[in-house]
């Protein structure tokens, strides 16, 4: 038992980075734009945030929570949805091929990142981890009243940093807005059919810009998330933001572009993730086996979709196409 | 119609956009080399921003770290090998339209059966043990493009997305052969293979450790684009490239081109592998691809398909990144400043294209007036 | 000013595409309120072009547009509907994942948003009002191309609009379905509402409309009042000046049966018969005309012949070939196999830059994509290269060079590439769906006088068209197809275009009863 609760409170660390980054992706997909810099995206999320509380950590004696969280936050949301504003620049005004434009994001978040996030270290003056223990403290404070109890329920749904309900509140939301907003609506015809759209009355050039935006400030806190809460406000230069930059953009597959899938969905992730660690006999070798898990599982849903051919469960129709009016 | 009184006030747009007919050679050269110096100014600044540094003297030392000694210059060589025999894999998928994202996952498993064949069958003639390797790392690569190939062919399973899944299912792999071959046990490592023998590593010609890289990739170059230009199997390519109903029209089987194109573009991507493990590294870990799989397919598409361009924007790509670890060591900053300098050249490129394909219209000025 | 408040106003518009398609030339028109205008011009003429800068599709390159008196950009379809301009364009602008309701709540602005209930309330009386079939909750994807052209009506008078543009909207309709729509539009006229309805169907012209507007070649012609109009002189404005169209039609002694079609039955991709029990035969040293409203069935037929189309159990073409007469089921062959065994048939299919053509290539290469597999492993480019020099002297192709990307050239010059290489390989069977479509007269004249020069050789030409008349002066014999079926075929020599006109649209009592 106790080994099905670490597991559960391990993967549900795990999936609300993802959380952050296919939720947002989604919103971003439902515009019919196809954003491949998640990764990036919340790499400069995390960058952001712990440059942010890092100087202002530094800067004074005691730290109020409030505004560790604040600047955190703030520094997160605008250089992630920078991110989103340079790929829809190029993708949506100068119509840049998609695909091309996401993965340039990718590998210019991941320099950006890890060039700052090695350089902090040197600013800072020295050597060791730089850490901004307030904020990460700030971050990974639980729910006042409920969090703190010891029972196994406690333990498995209520013990997490607040953010971790931050992250389901957002799924929630965005579902909520997707389905029964007249804006969601219009940015899903925007997503599906941007001509009908835009013959509708729907500007589509800002309803990707303003999604793809948005979308990326979303998938941004994943980053900051990652490193205030599963890092514990440190950097390491690893990769490791990109490897879950990619699995939330598989977890968007796997809910078949409906945020409220990402709810659990995020979590089985992180359960597939992280079963090898209570398997026992497992070598270290075949944990590896284990951590393909995910990826796995989106092929296989993936086909699933395009095999049952149901119309709801396809990607967005114009996904990835870009939009010119006067096209002909 | 509360609203139409704001539309009749509306001036006309300021700027339309029309598509361009065609542009001269010259012109279009001229457009990319502008953006390419514009990212260097502002990457220059950048720089100058951190460090404090006379950005000229920067780029000098980036010239230095790639070609600033023969060694240097040899190694810039082989990365640009590396770099473009991926984007020559890709450009045949690329140029019938089926994004093939999935390089990073066909280096990766054609790195593992060369490594593999490396450690296993390390006591075969040189000459067999080379024939192995290839032989094992173009149908590494292929099998890992054959599977969305097929998928793609028959359901119409989205590519972009299945590929890039391929990606992260190798690296997995990877990791888990890491784990088996490790050595010495509790490194984490492969460390370099056959370091005593040098069993399966690409011998020296004409005294040059990575001449075999730059013959083999070299032929591949000219072969692809012998064979996307001029044979009948790259002809039903640009056909699909095109329309689909057409080629249909004609009597080419979309099913049966798609899948034996994503086999050749797997079986290369699956070759670079063996170029990374085999004439480069002598080792293999997760970053053996190293993210190069995605930097490709900037570079082919940047190169539309053609291979010989693509010879020339590889080279960019690598000097870049040559040169930012030059500054990060001379400066005691992280070489990351690479990735970070080379998106931002990509960016300003990216964009350049548009005002290559596009013309913008001003609005006349006694429009305006009116 | 203007002295008088029309509805809207043009004045002076012109549009081009690129620099070498000029669409609209100087238009200057008006639509008054309570009217219904048919704007009439010959496919291409440039009439969905104007009528998209009215909706805000396109922007004018020069000229003025007045609503209401008011000079106004229209540069959105946005700004169209704040204004009260609605179009239903050809092609359904609908989303086919949502549901009626959905398709016509979106885009509305805020302060008139409503309830999804209340829209789909609002349908529903809209539909009681004019007697429409529209299920607020079904999805679009589910729906019939009627079905849908309703919804798109809905949408239109949902939001109000005062002026109403309606683009081919027969095309699709039966003839029920159209007298039901003509209603609709006297109401809504009656209404005081501005209707605009594009077509080239003189009899709906007239039917119809109170005014007529015609353009030709991109320009403004005229306008008439229908009362006046006839169809001769509606015609006559429409193509300049007396049509005597003078289509060659020689006389060939020797036919020989060439094609033999037997209960041909294909479905659509929801699965409902698109060609249902079609029997007749081809002969060679004749053009066989195929008539029929747009979409009763004629892509079919020529894509079941050329092996693209699957067909249902039962069907039969039988080709015969010219040499040997040997037969040859075509059924269950496909395009390749087609190649393979020698069967020589040629098809000009509909979609020339998307299925006949290679847009981004050059002759060439065009002229390749049916010998390309000649060569061991390199394609032979030496004779394609010269078939493309020998198409483009003989029929006197423009174009800058032949290894220009045929997508640059002029409608005309990219069919000329096409019926030319189609022809070079020298065919038993010639197939061509609408070959003048949009083509200048001079061209569409080389066009015929190519057709009939296979015909004089002997191959059978099968020849799918609009324009009735073209249709009655250059084929033999005209079969009709009606929603899928063949409703009869004439002697194109001594049938007249009324009798056609009622196949086409009347599906007889004998034709439901037998098969």
């Amino acid at each position: 038992m106790t080994g099905f609760v670490s597991l559960f409170q391990a993967a549900v660390v795990f999936g609300t980075v993802i959380m952050f980054g296919s939720v947002g992706e989604t919103i971003t997909e439902r515009s019919g734009n196809l954003n491949l810099g998640v990764p990036g995206i919340m790499y400069l999320g995390a960058i952001a945030s712990l440059a942010g509380s890092f100087f202002y950590e530094n800067s004074v004696e005691n730290p109020s929570p409030i505004l560790c969280v604040l600047i955190a936050l703030v520094a997160a949301f605008l250089a992630s949805a920078l991110g989103g504003l340079i790929f829809s620049f190029l993708t949506i005004t100068l119509r840049a091929n998609q695909n091309v434009t996401g993965l340039t994001l990718t590998i210019f978040g991941s320099g950006v990142a890890n060039f700052f996030g090695g350089s902090l270290n040197t600013l800072a003056g020295g050597v060791g981890q730089i850490s901004v223990a307030s904020t990460s403290a700030a971050f990974r404070a639980g729910l006042p009243l409920i969090s703190g109890g010891s029972g196994v329920f406690s333990q498995l749904f209520l013990n997490y940093g607040w953010m971790t309900y931050v992250a389901i509140l957002i799924a929630i939301l965005s579902q909520w807005f997707l389905s029964h907003t007249r804006t969601g609506l219009n940015l899903r015809a925007v997503g599906e059919n941007p001509a009908t759209a835009d013959a509708a009355g729907a500007n589509v050039t800002a309803y990707r810009y303003l999604a793809t935006c948005i979308g990326a400030g979303i998938s941004g806190m994943g980053g900051l998330f990652y490193v205030m809460d599963y890092t514990k406000g440190t950097w390491a230069n690893d990769g490791t933001i990109e490897n879950l930059g990619w699995l939330a953009v598989a977890l968007v597959i796997f809910t078949t572009w409906r945020p409220k899938n990402a709810i659990w969905g995020a979590y089985l992730f992180g359960i597939l993730y992280w079963a090898y660690f209570y398997i026992m006999g497992l070598t270290r070798a075949s944990q590896e086996i284990f951590k393909m898990l995910p990826y796995v599982v989106t092929i296989i849903v993936l086909i699933m979709i395009s095999l049952r051919k149901k119309r709801e469960n396809q990607p967005p129709e114009g996904l990835g196409l870009a939009y010119f009016r006067e096209d002909r | 119609m509360d609203n139409a009184a704001a539309v009749a006030k509306k001036k006309e747009p300021l700027v339309r956009i029309t598509r361009r007919e065609s542009m001269k050679t010259y012109k279009s050269v001229g457009i990319r080399l502008i953006a390419v110096l514009l990212s260097l100014i502002v990457s220059a600044f950048l720089i100058y921003s951190i460090t404090k540094v006379n950005p000229l003297k920067v780029y000098v030392s980036m010239w230095n770290g790639a070609f600033g000694t023969a060694r240097r210059s040899w190694v810039t060589i082989r990365d640009v090998m590396m770099l473009l025999c991926i984007a020559v894999g890709l450009a045949p998928a690329f140029k019938m339209k089926f994004w093939n994202i999935g390089a990073e996952g066909q280096i990766l498993v054609g790195g593992i059966a060369t490594a593999a064949c490396m450690i296993y069958l390390k006591s075969l003639p040189p000459w067999l043990l080379f024939i192995c390797m290839l032989a094992s790392s173009l149908l590494a690569g292929a099998i890992w493009g054959l599977l969305p190939a097929v998928f793609k062919a028959k359901w119409n399973t989205n590519e972009t997305l299945f590929t890039l899944m391929m990606n992260y299912v190798a690296i997995q792999l990877t990791s888990f052969f890491v784990a088996k071959w490790e050595n010495p046990y509790g490194s984490n490592t492969v460390g370099v293979i056959n370091q005593t023998g040098r069993e399966g590593w690409f011998p020296s010609i004409f005294g040059q450790e990575y001449m075999l890289n730059v013959i083999l990739v070299m032929v591949l170059t000219v072969g692809m684009f012998v064979y996307l230009k001029y044979s009948k199997q790259g002809y039903e390519i640009a056909v699909i490239g095109d329309s689909q109903n057409t080629a249909r029209y004609a009597g080419i089987s979309v099913r049966k081109v798609v899948i034996r194109t994503m086999l050749i573009s797997g079986a290369i991507c699956g070759l670079s592998g063996f170029l990374a493990v085999s004439g480069a590294s002598h080792t293999i870990s997760t970053s053996t691809a190293g993210g190069k799989g995605f930097t490709a397919i900037i570079v082919a598409w940047l190169a539309k398909f053609n291979t010989f361009t693509m010879i020339a924007i590889s080279l960019l790509i690598v000097f870049l990144e040559k040169g930012a670890i030059e500054i990060a060591s001379q400066y005691n900053l992280n070489d990351y400043v690479s990735s970070m300098i080379t998106g931002i050249i990509l960016f300003f490129i990216l964009g350049s294209e548009f005002f290559i394909n596009y013309k913008l219209i001003f609005r006349s000025r006694e429009g305006g007036a009116r | 000013m203007e002295k008088k408040t029309a509805a809207v106003s043009l004045r002076h518009i012109t549009k081009a595409f690129g620099t070498k398609v000029v669409a609209n030339k100087d238009v200057t028109m008006d639509i008054e309120s309570g009217e219904i205008l048919a704007l009439l011009g010959e496919n291409g003429s440039g009439k969905t072009t104007l009528m998209n800068m009215l909706s805000g599709i396109y922007h004018p390159d020069s000229g003025q547009i007045y609503v209401r008196g008011e000079e106004v950009h229209i540069s959105s379809p946005k700004d169209a509907y704040d204004l009260g301009i609605g179009m239903i364009h050809q092609h359904f602008k609908l989303v086919d994942v949502f549901t009626a309701t959905e398709n016509i709540a979106l885009g509305m602005d805020k302060q008139k948003a409503k309830s999804n209930r209340a829209i789909a309330a609002a349908i529903r009386e809209i539909c009681d009002r004019y007697g429409f079939d529209v299920d607020p909750d079904q999805k679009v994807y589910n729906m019939s191309v009627s079905q849908k052209q309703t919804l798109e009506i809905v949408k239109t008078l949902y939001r109000g609009a005062s002026i109403l543009i309606l683009d081919e909207p027969t095309a699709v309709l039966t003839p029920q379905e159209t007298d039901k729509l003509f209603a609709v539009l006297r109401n809504m006229k009656a209404d005081g509402k501005s209707i605009i309805i594009i077509t080239h169907k003189l009899n709906e012209v007239l039917a119809i409309s109170d005014r007529v507007s015609i353009l030709r070649k991109g320009e403004y012609i005229d306008t008439v009042l229908t009362k006046d109009a006839t169809v001769q002189s509606l015609t006559d404005a429409m193509v300049g000046g007396k049509v005597s169209l003078d289509i060659d039609r020689p006389e060939v002694k020797d036919k020989q049966l060439r094609l033999s079609v037997n209960h041909l039955t294909c479905l659509n991709k929801y699965g409902v018969k698109a060609l249902d029990d079609v029997s007749f035969d081809a002969y060679g040293g004749e053009i066989l005309g195929v008539a029929g409203i747009s979409g009763s069935g004629q892509n079919f037929l020529l894509e079941s012949i050329a092996g693209l189309q699957d067909t249902e159990k039962g069907s039969s073409i039988i080709y015969y070939d010219s040499e040997t007469n040997k037969p040859e089921e075509l059924v269950g062959l496909g395009v390749p196999e087609i190649k393979e065994k020698g069967i020589a048939l040629s098809f000009v299919p509909e979609d020339r830059l998307g299925m006949g053509l290679v847009g981004t290539m050059g002759m060439t290469d065009n002229m390749m994509l049916k010998s390309y597999e000649n060569g061991f492993i390199f394609a032979d480019r030496k004779s394609p290269r010269e078939l493309a020099y020998r198409v483009k002297d003989e029929l006197e192709v423009v174009t800058p060079g032949i290894s220009t990307p045929v997508r640059r050239l002029s409608g005309g010059n990219v069919q000329k590439v096409l019926v030319g290489r189609e022809i070079a390989s020298d065919p038993t069977v010639l197939m061509a769906a609408y070959a003048v479509r949009g083509l200048d007269i001079n061209t569409s004249y080389t066009i015929y006088r190519l057709l009939n020069e296979q015909k004089a050789k002997g191959v059978a030409v099968i020849y799918v068209g609009e324009d009735l008349d073209v249709l009655l002066e250059l084929c033999d014999r005209i079969a009709v197809l009606c929603a899928g079926r063949l409703n009869g075929i004439v002697d194109a020599r001594t049938a007249t275009k009324e009798e056609v006109g009622v196949l086409m649209t009347h599906l007889r009592e004998e034709g439901n009863s037998d098969g």
